[in-house]
């Protein structure tokens, strides 16, 4: 093929413009597709509030509740229980919920709650997500002040979520919004920004 | 119809001819099976090309009748797979050479790529065979991943939770990133779902397309063989290398030895041992999935564990998904951390033996630590096997350029 009477200039502008515009098109496509993995709105929606009468809770008490599916666990402390909360101070990797994150802001205090006898935290380790279990019982020997103890990768947690040094998990268990509809009524998924 | 004749150049007739004028059959028969010459001194290690491609025939086979009694929902998943096993004719057949192909398709791969440690055949010039074969065991990787959700067991569930929350770790778009592989704040009947897709069509799409690119390569270069000798460079006056014999029917009758064995040590477990204690198919996973419960002990299949092990030696969430992810792209620079241009172990000096040998033994024994509890002993030993795992090829441009070779022979070294 002759190359004479080629406008080269023209040639490849033609040649980019086509690159562009096809790029352009291609990118356009690839956003709904993509965008339709995100969650739907049947997911956001059953991801609606769930509410939790705690009026008839005894202390020392845990009940378990599902928001988006992920397990939230509701625990009434004793006093005895928020007593020890200070005592393990040393132990713990973020003892004033430095890391934004993992709490709404009106739970960034030394209970992390909003009434400091209910402790409202996800059931999710922040290490790899398996449900922590319950192992509220003291045992000074194992310096052991009672909290959550996950049985995959072996992470420790205080009485308030608090995660203890030198475990897998990097964070605090992370406290849900929530709010106090009444003093007995607790609906998770939802605040006013105040609890 | 001499026109015809005129038209593509053929005087004779015949349905060969005819469509050898409009699609290279002969041609494509020859350059790749009956013209195809490989060494002819292959052992047995070179088997497991050929036998990961009869497994993947026989899942692609199984995969296709499973999905047709299959329900790829969170409430009818688990009971479906249930339904295959008792009330569809042959159905825990289908499901059973499915489940235990899976692993013997890791069995079968890791053998195939250790042997290409043994004899150096990631070398110059077969570099792209090797990356492309890595690419291959990484979406082979994400196909069985995907398909062990599908039972929506416990294991199933808590198995996935475990390594999509791995992904968390990645700093700011982590958590984001968690939620869009799921497509939902939890595993949920969406997951499942987008797995499914994920198992029956776009993952075994890309296997079947990077294993026709890999044989590609490789009849492009030529196969290795066990004295790492180019057979190529020494051929008769019609082209043919000297120590090479067609692939059929010669190592096609070899191969075909090969893959009866196979098939009887394959219907043995099978037959009687489909769930191989608990290391083929886990026993918490006879349990439908219950987001509330997480078992007390979770281990990946066994194919997956040297790596799981390697992300519990770390007390980082971050740095421990790091270490995982180095390690199971690492090999793929092989090529270039080998240092020493003589490829088979049976010509190389005594550093190389010894640390492919330290390697074996790490990795088998990362395996059985990441089915272990992560307490103790178990974690001392996980912390040495994996500085031993990444020693090995951290330390191997070093190693492998002061290792004192011996000379390698001209011809390759056949004994019939």
């Amino acid at each position: 093929m002759s190359e004479e009477g080629v406008d080269n200039n023209r040639r490849h502008f033609l040649g980019i413009a086509t690159g562009v515009v096809g790029a352009a098109g291609a990118i356009g496509v690839a956003v709904p597709f993509l965008a339709s993995l995100k969650p739907s709105a049947r997911a956001q929606a059953l991801g609606a509030p769930v509410e939790v009468s705690v009026g008839t809770m005894q202390p020392g008490e845990m009940v378990r509740v599902v928001w988006r599916g992920k397990v939230v666990y509701v625990l009434k402390r004793s006093a005895d229980m928020l007593g020890r909360l200070d005592t393990n101070i040393d132990q713990l990797r973020d003892p004033d919920s430095l890391v934004a994150e993992q709490q709404p802001e009106y739970a960034v205090n030394p209970t992390r709650s909003v009434k400091p006898e209910f402790l409202v935290v996800e059931g999710v380790c922040t290490h790899l997500g398996c449900a922590p279990l319950m192992d509220f019982e003291v045992r000074p020997e194992e310096n052991w002040n009672g909290g959550f103890f996950c049985p995959c990768h072996g992470s420790r947690f205080d009485l308030a979520g608090r995660v203890h040094k030198g475990v897998p998990a990097p964070t605090n268990l992370r406290v849900p919004p929530y709010r106090f509809v009444r003093d007995d009524l607790i609906l998770i998924g939802q605040d006013t920004g105040a609890g | 119809m001499a026109r015809v004749e005129a038209e593509v150049g053929k005087p004779k007739g015949g349905l060969m001819n005819w469509i050898d004028a409009r699609f290279p059959f002969t041609k494509t028969m020859k350059y790749h099976v009956t013209e195809y010459y490989a060494s002819k001194n292959l052992n047995i290690w070179y088997v497991f090309g050929v036998l990961s491609f009869v497994v993947l025939i026989i899942q692609i086979v199984t995969g296709i009748f499973l999905t047709m009694n299959y329900k790829p929902s969170a409430t009818e998943a688990f009971a479906s797979v249930e339904y295959i096993m008792r009330d569809v004719e042959w159905g825990w057949l289908i499901r059973y050479m499915h489940s235990t192909g899976a692993s013997f398709f890791f069995v079968v791969v890791y053998l195939h790529m250790f042997r290409a440690m043994l004899y150096g055949s990631y070398q110059k010039p077969r570099e792209l065979i090797w990356i492309i074969g890595m690419l291959i065991l990484l979406v082979l990787m994400a196909e069985a991943f995907a398909g062990y959700l599908l039972p929506w067991g416990q294991m199933s569930y808590w198995g996935a939770q475990v390594i999509i929350s791995l992904f968390g770790a990645i700093p700011v778009v982590g958590d984001g990133l968690v939620e869009y592989i799921r497509g939902d704040y939890s595993i949920s009947d969406i997951t499942l779902n987008r797995f499914f897709a994920l198992h029956v069509i776009a993952l075994p799409l890309a296997l079947v397309g990077l294993v026709f690119v890999h044989i590609v390569a490789l009849h492009e270069v030529g196969s290795n063989n066990p004295d790492g000798v180019e057979i190529k460079q020494k051929k008769d006056e019609n082209g043919v290398p000297l120590d090479g014999v067609a692939f059929h029917p010669y190592h096609t009758s070899k191969d075909l030895v090969a893959i009866i064995i196979f098939l009887m040590v394959f219907s043995a477990v099978v037959f009687f041992a489909p769930e191989m204690g608990g290391f083929f198919l886990e026993h918490a996973n006879f349990d439908p999935a219950n987001p509330g419960v997480t078992p007390e002990h979770i281990a990946p299949v066994w194919y997956f564990t040297p790596y799981y092990a390697i992300l519990r030696a770390v007390p980082d969430k971050f740095w421990g998904f790091f270490l995982f992810g180095v390690s199971v792209i690492l090999p793929m620079f092989l090529p270039w951390l080998d240092r020493c241009r003589v490829r088979s172990i049976r010509y190389r000096g005594w550093m190389y033996k010894t640390a492919l040998t330290l390697f074996v033994i790490s990795f088998v024994l990362l395996g059985w630590l990441g089915l272990q509890p992560a307490e103790g002993i178990y974690v001392t030993l996980t912390r040495i096997a994996t500085v031993v795992y990444f020693a090995f090829f951290l330390l191997m441009p070093y190693y492998t350029s002061i290792d004192k070779t011996k000379p390698v022979p001209e011809r390759v070294i056949y004994n019939a």
